[in-house]
């Protein structure tokens, strides 16, 4: 992959808690405008990983580096800001706002500054219009004014992604955002994230394996916390450690 | 200062926070274990000072037989609490755990104005430990001031003993790591929980009947202490039985040395104590880590 | 819980409101004209608690900040504006309502450095620690008058100067102005919930993790919100020495925090108007239950557990689920 710019990068990044090290060293490089999916076994340690690459979790030790600027220790909100931003495993949405709201607020991100006191938030175009867009774009606007507690399941994994997409990063980290859907739905979510990545370079956290490789562009392999393969889903297929400790598991 | 004072003001300082470890002790645990935050547990120390004061005065029990009557009927009160109102606030919010704690409040406190009246009423210390001890040539300090820090020890070694030695303790620390962990253990959390209540509740009764002879009784008196153990919690870190030691004996000196370094502002020291704790560590000496 | 849409109601449902909305201001314009002066009093009284309600509600309801010690802000206010009277002898509202308003906002953003260090059940109990803390600094110096407080004789008024506009001794021009006060107050944090910043706190009650990963700087909004909050609630502690001439230790005491608390969950979290009915709910039901028996509190104790347990909505949730039904018979 010579040539990419690289967008994110850890270095010997690695998280404790108390005596499981759950994150061992990971050096990790994802490059700009690729899709790079992290897969192992339950337990691996990729929500951790995740969750240490977004700032919410304090990494024990190590580096990450972000856009070319070291990002260690920085909080979730300020990573948001700069350009990393995220979706959870177990759909967090807010659950007492219409599906419209929760991508307004998302897109609301985008104003310079929310301490704007008077004027309703409904007033501000551009977000507004925004947020109608995305919800358009996912195939949602049917339920702009459902409460986002009340839709289903597959239907909160899609609004996770359109208020993720609301607010543009430059790096989407998304934790397994196909958990729990359906066959149709995961088809239909994958073609959303095709689209998201002509702009977004997206890292996924997948456990299904055939979203990882339609989807991928590279893949990482994390076993017990650690890095076992890097590489095109052809060379991660191939490669024997690989097969015996997880693939095979599988088969 | 001369070493008499100084002696003088850390057995004050051991006496009242003793006091307040019997009472942020419960409390903590309560939350630890629970996830509740019980506004009302003042009311166990303000009856437990009533319990004993009645059972003395009004039935003429002996001190010792009207201390273990009021330390049970506490308890048990507090079992009823715990299963009728406060179980189903483990999953609430903490908005409605304050709105129906502080609810429980105004009922004990009103029901205290009904059966004993608004006066202050005194409390007799038991003829054993009236009087005082000479320490030194140059200090005389009340016994009883000393049989309740002594009292305090010993419920801190115990509560120490059962953290730290026992299944139960074991779970209750777990409990204060991770809650949720415990649950999706599979481990039968309700009687558990009743247990550590009605624990929290003999503390808390025990400290409002030690403090009564000091303190007086009247209705209302746990309302101002609990606000002490709160700062104690904070301090220590909530959930956490050490820290609820450390935080009260702080507590504890910084209030009697205050009073007689700073009098004039002695009565917010331990507040500033506080601020400088959330500045420093915001979860508390003891507490688990936010990030 | 009602949810927070922002979607319009009912053309139906918009009438009744706006025309119970008139009314009640109508009535309450009127007042001085045919109610009595007890009854004058007690409204103002109930328009200051209004205010501190609200201000309260922007805190709990819309930023899911569970405040016990909002009663520090009303008090810092009360006992400025009271020794700025006793000490200063200006009983110029147009001065002491600004630098009073100022003092409590201040006290807020100190208060709220510390406190938002922390969150959920710690967050409680610091502001309760702090507001306790001043509870016992105004009762243990001589400077603030102790347990008995602060005491005025001369009547606040506004002008300019040595000229005098309005007299607040008396006691229609004093309500008149509390009542524009409230109903000024209404409306500004009726644009401010649905404002972007609005937004956000709302966003925060929700899901504050999720805020942070949008990328809001969730800490910095809720120190702006809780300033907000405590210069609301510091106008409300000047008005009440305006009206009362009084400033105690009992305003800063915990179970006054307590009390507001109250008057949200009878009206309703999260819908301002709720908890400003709920002040009026509370205070009147207390002056009438207080004549009928002197353990109303017993009462009051078994209606809050009973409303939180059984019932969240408080009278607005029981208003709109009411209205609701009126309307919910659409041809389908």
């Amino acid at each position: 992959m010579s040539g990419a710019r690289e967008l994110l990068r850890s270095e010997r990044l690695c998280k404790n808690f108390g005596s499981l090290m759950a994150v061992r060293n990971v050096s990790l490089a994802i490059n700009e405008s690729e899709i790079h999916a992290i897969i192992g076994p339950n337990g691996a340690g990729k929500t951790t990983l995740l969750n240490v690459l977004s700032g919410e979790l304090l990494p024990t030790s190590g580096l990450l580096i972000f856009a070319d600027r070291e990002v260690t220790g920085w909080t979730p909100d300020r990573l948001a800001r700069a350009g990393l931003g995220r979706s959870f495993q177990h759909s967090s949405i807010f659950e007492d706002l219409t599906t419209f709201e929760n991508v307004r607020l998302a897109a609301q991100v985008r104003l310079p500054s929310s301490m704007r006191f008077i004027l309703s938030a409904r007033r501000y175009q551009e977000i507004t219009q925004r947020a109608e867009k995305i919800l358009a774009d996912l195939a949602l606007s049917h339920l702009t004014a459902t409460l986002a507690g009340e839709i289903s399941h597959g239907e909160q994994r899609l609004l996770e992604v359109a208020m993720l997409s609301a607010i543009a990063p430059k790096l989407m980290l998304l934790d397994e955002p196909t958990s729990g859907m359906g066959k149709a739905e995961t088809r239909e979510l994958i073609e959303v994230l095709r689209r998201l990545a002509h702009e977004h370079t997206l890292v996924l956290v997948e456990h299904d394996m055939d979203v990882v490789f339609t989807l991928a562009d590279r893949v990482t392999v994390l076993v017990n916390g650690a890095i076992m393969a890097t590489g095109t889903p052809e060379e991660v297929r191939r490669n024997p450690g690989v097969r015996s400790a997880y693939l095979g598991e599988r088969a | 200062m001369q070493f008499s004072t100084v002696l003088v003001q850390i057995l004050n300082g051991l006496q009242f926070g003793m006091l307040l470890f019997l009472i942020a002790s419960g409390l903590t645990l309560t939350f630890g274990v629970m996830g509740i935050i019980n506004l009302a547990h003042g009311a166990f120390f303000m009856l437990g000072a009533y319990g004993a004061f009645h059972l003395i005065k009004f039935a003429g029990w002996p001190f010792a037989a009207a201390y273990a009557g009021a330390i049970l009927a506490v308890v048990m009160l507090g079992a009823l609490v715990e299963r009728s109102v406060l179980a189903p606030l483990a999953k609430r919010d903490h908005l409605d755990q304050v709105l129906v704690t502080y609810g429980l409040i105004l009922i004990f406190d009103e029901l205290a104005v009904i059966a004993w009246g608004k006066d202050v009423q005194p409390a007799e210390i038991p003829p054993p430990f009236q009087g005082s001890i000479q320490l030194s040539s140059m200090i005389v300090y009340p016994v009883y001031r000393l049989v309740i820090a002594a009292i305090g020890l010993l419920a801190a070694l115990a509560l120490y003993l059962l953290v730290a030695k026992t299944r139960l303790g074991m779970i209750v620390r777990a409990g204060s790591i991770d809650r949720d962990m415990v649950r999706a253990l599979g481990i039968n959390v309700r009687p558990i929980f009743s247990l550590v209540f009605g624990l929290g509740a003999a503390f808390a009764a025990l400290a409002g009947i030690a403090a009564a002879p000091i303190l007086s009784v009247s209705p209302g008196m746990g309302d101002r202490i609990i606000i002490v153990a709160f700062v104690v919690i904070v301090i220590g870190g909530i959930g956490s039985v050490k820290g609820a030691f450390v935080g009260a004996l702080l507590v504890g000196l910084v209030d009697g040395f205050g009073k007689i370094l700073f009098p004039t502002v002695s009565s917010i020291l331990m507040y500033g104590l506080m601020a400088a704790v959330l500045v420093w560590r915001p979860q508390g000496i003891f507490g688990k880590p936010l990030r | 819980m009602t949810p927070l849409a922002l979607a319009s109601p009912p053309l139906g449902l918009t009438v009744i409101r706006a025309a119970a909305a008139t009314l009640v201001v109508a009535a309450l314009v009127a007042l001085p004209a045919f109610g009595s002066p007890f009854l004058v009093t007690q409204f103002s009284r109930v328009l200051i608690y209004a205010i501190f309600a609200m201000s309260l509600d922007l805190l709990v309801g819309y930023c899911g900040l569970v405040s016990l010690g909002h009663a520090a802000f009303f008090g810092i206010a009360a006992y400025v504006t009271a020794l700025l009277s006793d000490k200063a002898e200006i009983n110029n509202i147009l001065i002491t309502l600004p630098v009073s308003v100022a003092a409590a906002a201040l006290g807020a953003l100190v208060i709220g450095t510390l406190a938002l260090r922390t969150s959920g059940v710690y967050f409680i109990m610091v502001t309760l620690a702090f507001a306790q803390m001043l509870y016992f600094v105004a009762q243990e110096n001589a400077f603030f008058g102790g347990s008995d407080g602060i005491l005025l004789l001369a009547p606040f008024r506004l002008g300019i100067g040595d000229s005098t506009w309005l007299s607040l001794g008396d006691r229609a021009t004093r309500y008149c102005l509390i009542l524009s006060m409230a109903l000024l107050v209404l409306c500004f944090l009726s644009f401010l919930v649905r404002s972007p910043f609005g937004c956000v706190i709302r966003g925060i009650r929700s899901n504050e993790r999720r805020m942070r990963a949008l990328g809001y700087a969730v800490g910095r909004y809720k120190l702006i919100c809780f300033v907000i909050a405590g210069a609301h609630a510091g106008l409300a502690g000047h008005l009440y020495v305006v009206l009362t001439s009084l400033a105690d230790p009992s305003i800063l005491d915990w179970l006054h925090s307590a009390q507001v608390l109250l008057m949200l969950i009878i009206g309703g979290i999260g819908t301002l108007i709720g908890p400003a009915l709920g002040a009026f709910v509370l205070i009147v039901l207390t002056d009438q239950a207080s004549e009928l028996t002197e353990h109303w509190k017993l009462v009051v104790g078994v209606v809050v557990i009973a409303l939180t347990l059984f019932s969240r909505g408080g009278i607005v949730g029981l208003a709109r689920s009411g209205t609701a039904s009126l309307f919910a018979r659409k041809p389908s």
